[in-house]
């Protein structure tokens, strides 16, 4: 049987002879006054005016801290996210990560309303986690925060010591907590601050000897394919290796007829011996600030911040400086696959090089990808990254500097998708990349649109 | 588009008032052709103390479109369902009445509660059309200001989902003494009775154009019902949404010979359960506000064959092996609504419930 839906249907005539007469109730503006202000917003004038926006953000491209909080503690095994404040944010969180991974997302909220606005969010606190322990059994409930409970200044370590005086969880179980306030940083803010809080908590003694065994952290990563092709290159390389927050599995676990409420993540033993391992390495400089500072102030260990291993050079960075480090060669077969790759490159040049692209998206994925369009002779010209700061800034210009392939290229921080789209029509490129969101672009620039980021569907 | 303040630290501590006056006339010059401006406020601006009613009477004045606040902090109440109510007090009280339509007819009606999902509203618009009504207001999706403002130019308020736009209804009743009926059109069953409930208010030429159109309109609907029932005949669905759909999918379920075993509301009020009872059959559950430990166990125990729920339960049944529709957003396809949106209904249920993806799942014990 022949279906038609809304691909088709509102083509016909019936539905747009009622977009007709519906007309004479919109009061619309007239055609010639929307096409004259779509003309306009494509100007150099428009875009001097679109830059000077001090108050107004449009189509920013960053989340807030919690979602990568949540995703962070995602990573670890039977962790049950918990979220003190009110419960709609809770909500957004778990669907904006659902409909990137494919995957059910579990978190419970303290669902606080106007009583705790004005009486604090101790007891929506205590009762939230009793239920929550009782009812979804988790060995470790990571606690992070909206705005709402920030504001009113909630105080979470001396309420989960209060609730575990109460009873209301076991005095053994793991409350990791991370603060994390939406109108400060954005998501990758989250992610470090929550890997910095469990790291806090699962780590209970540092021992004379070493594990041999290398910890790396992913950073808030979106593609679980990545996370599982780093632990295949250390398993090629014979280097035995953690990966801390693991959503290799919990955010792409397999079809077996049962809905399991914690699939995969670190194990929390194993990550308690992530303290006695050789180093860390982190893939996202950015996203583990504060938990690179905490792994070498309070575990004395080194830290190692690489680039996120996107493209040849990046790879190599990567692969080399675990190489060097650890004493492992790195294998031939990695070597073959290195040099299939940039056969695939050499092959394939004549399609990128001298194209000019513009990007959107987080900082350490920037910086992996303009690095990619450098080796491959294309010229990243408007790079906008919303939350990055001064230092991304720095990076990005060195990298631009460092091929004259980059010295077209200008970097952006603080910008939003409004901005880029005044670029992209006053300084026509030939490709975007950027997250799913950036679609608009693609449909206002008619620039073809390569979907990298968070969140991609 | 995202149009937002971008709250930062610096505004919490020092309040954004300022901030959002700047923002309003930054819209303004970006967006010249804006004919206004809602401002709705997340829970910080509740809690620090930001006047957004004070700014946006000052804009309004100063920019010369209406600029609305609507103080929808999420931790006011206890669930969206607050957020309805306070949208439409906000435009009652900023847009409602501001406009008079200056040609009337005998035949005007509001259509109320449709957010256009997959172009739903489009969909009952026709039908109403078709019938010999005028539709003055489509509320709110696909809708202009100038809708919502000239809406009191209407002799009848339609209304689908209850729960969110009651409010302006009985709004519009005590203060232009305008009636409204509740109708439902999801799946012919539904909809023949719902069109010749909303004939009553007018006079025999709609009563006859009704029945014209529904004489019409049948063959095609039974066609579709001839087609998916076969393969559909004897499913259970279990329900679990929002709005009005937890009772007013089951006529479209039943119309394909299947049968609503449970349904439950995310933000129900009490006049939504009543309106529940009649729809189920002896036997069905009902519940409200189900964490995901009691969807998982209800699904345990009563074995659907379909569960409707919403994006974050769908991955769950995934897992589980249990046909899954997203009843919010109709996974992204529709309308559902109306004739039109029948056939699409039909079609969905039937390539998610016979699926041959289901049997590939070899289960682990």
């Amino acid at each position: 049987m022949k279906v038609i839906d809304h691909n088709e249907l509102f083509k016909g005539q019936d539905y747009l002879r009622q977009f007709e007469t519906k007309k004479e109730f919109e009061l619309p503006c007239t055609p010639e006054e929307v096409s004259s202000v779509s003309e306009y917003t494509k100007t150099a004038d428009y875009m001097q005016k679109n830059f000077a926006r001090t108050a107004l953000t449009i189509n920013p491209a960053k989340a807030c801290q919690p979602i990568g909080a949540m995703l962070c503690a995602c990573g670890f095994e039977n962790t049950l996210n918990f979220v003190q404040g009110s419960q709609g944010c809770v909500a957004y969180f778990r669907s904006h990560l659902s409909r990137h991974f494919k995957e059910p997302v579990a978190a419970v909220s303290s669902s606080m309303t106007e009583d705790a606005a004005v009486f604090g969010g101790l007891n929506n606190l205590l009762e939230g986690l009793e239920n929550a322990y009782n009812l979804y059994k988790p060995d470790m409930i990571a606690m992070s925060t909206t705005c709402m409970a920030e504001v009113i200044g909630d105080d979470l370590s001396a309420y989960i010591k209060q609730a575990k005086e109460k009873g209301c969880v076991p005095h053994y179980m793991m409350v990791p907590f991370a603060h994390t306030p939406s109108f400060v940083g954005s998501h990758i803010t989250g992610y470090d601050n929550m890997l910095k809080g469990i790291l806090s908590a699962v780590t209970p003694e540092k021992k004379p000897e070493k594990t041999g065994r290398i910890n790396i952290i992913p950073g808030f990563e979106t593609y679980t394919g990545n996370i599982r092709e780093v632990k295949r290159l250390m398993s090629l390389m014979g280097q035995p290796c953690m990966v801390l927050a693991d959503t290799s599995d919990s955010m792409d676990s397999p079809n077996t007829g049962q809905y399991r409420l914690y699939p995969g993540g670190t194990p929390l033993e194993e990550a308690k011996t992530a303290i006695n391992a050789e180093a860390t390495f982190s893939l996202q400089k950015y996203a583990t600030v504060k938990t690179g500072e905490f792994i070498k102030e309070v575990w004395g260990q080194g830290f190692y911040a690489l680039p996120m291993p996107v493209g040849i050079r990046k790879m190599d960075e990567f692969l080399d400086t675990i190489s060097s480090l650890c004493g492992k060669p790195i294998p031939q077969e990695i070597d073959d696959e290195r040099g299939s790759a940039v056969d695939a490159m050499i092959d394939s040049h004549p399609y990128i090089h001298g194209k000019r692209f513009a990007m959107v998206g987080d900082h350490d994925l920037l910086l992996g990808i303009m690095s990619f369009v450098i080796e491959m002779g294309g010229e990243s010209i408007h790079v906008v990254c919303t939350n990055g700061d001064k230092s991304f800034e720095a990076d990005a210009y060195q990298l631009l500097s460092s091929s004259p392939h980059g010295k077209n290229g200008k970097v952006y921080i603080a910008k939003d998708m409004w901005h880029l789209r005044s670029l992209m029509f006053n300084e026509p490129v030939d490709l975007l990349i950027g997250n799913s969101y950036a679609k608009f672009l693609w449909q206002d620039t008619s620039t073809p649109l390569i979907r990298v980021g968070f969140s991609a569907v | 588009m995202h149009i937002t303040s971008d709250f930062l630290e610096r505004d919490i501590v020092f309040g954004g008032d300022k901030k959002l006056e700047q923002l309003c006339r930054e819209v303004k010059e970006m967006f010249p052709l804006a004919k206004g401006i809602s401002v709705q406020s997340e829970c910080p601006i509740g809690l620090i103390g930001d006047d957004i009613e004070a700014v946006s009477k000052k804009m309004t004045r100063e920019l010369g479109i209406p600029v609305i606040p609507v103080g929808c902090e999420g931790f006011r109440g206890v669930s969206q369902s607050l957020g309805h109510h306070i949208a439409n007090n906000s435009i009652s009280d900023h847009v409602l009445g501001k406009k008079k339509h200056d040609k009337t007819t005998q035949y005007d009606v509001n259509l109320i509660g449709d957010y256009n999902i997959g172009g739903n509203a489009w969909a009952s618009r026709k039908i109403l059309e078709e019938m010999g009504l005028r539709v003055l207001t489509q509320w709110s999706g696909d809708a202009t200001i100038n809708e919502l403002a000239i809406a009191p130019s209407a002799k009848l308020n339609v209304i689908h989902c209850y729960r969110s736009m009651n409010y302006i209804c009985r709004y519009m009743e005590d203060n232009y003494s305008i009636p409204w009926v509740e109708y439902n059109f999801f799946g012919p069953t539904k909809t023949y009775q719902s069109m010749r409930k909303i004939a009553q208010f007018f006079d025999d030429r709609v009563k006859e154009k009704t029945e014209e159109v529904i004489t019409d309109n049948k063959p095609s609907m039974d066609g579709v019902i001839e087609h998916y029932r076969q393969r559909l005949e004897g499913k259970t669905v279990m329900l679990y949404i929002g709005g009005l759909r937890p009772r007013h999918v089951i006529g479209a379920y039943e119309d394909l010979g299947m049968g609503g075993i449970a349904a439950g509301y995310e933000f129900g009020h009490n006049d939504d359960y009543k309106r529940t009872y009649p729809e189920m059959k002896e036997g069905a559950v009902i519940y409200d506000d189900a964490t995901p430990y009691e969807l998982e166990e209800l699904t345990k125990r009563l074995r659907p064959d379909l569960v409707g729920a919403g994006v974050k339960e769908k991955y769950a049944y995934h897992k589980l092996g249990v046909a899954f529709r997203q009843m919010h957003s109709w996974d992204y396809l529709g309308p559902y609504h109306g004739f039109d949106g029948f056939a699409v209904f039909a079609r969905d249920m039937d390539m998610t419930v016979n699926s041959p993806t289901w049997n590939l799942i070899r289960r682990r014990k």
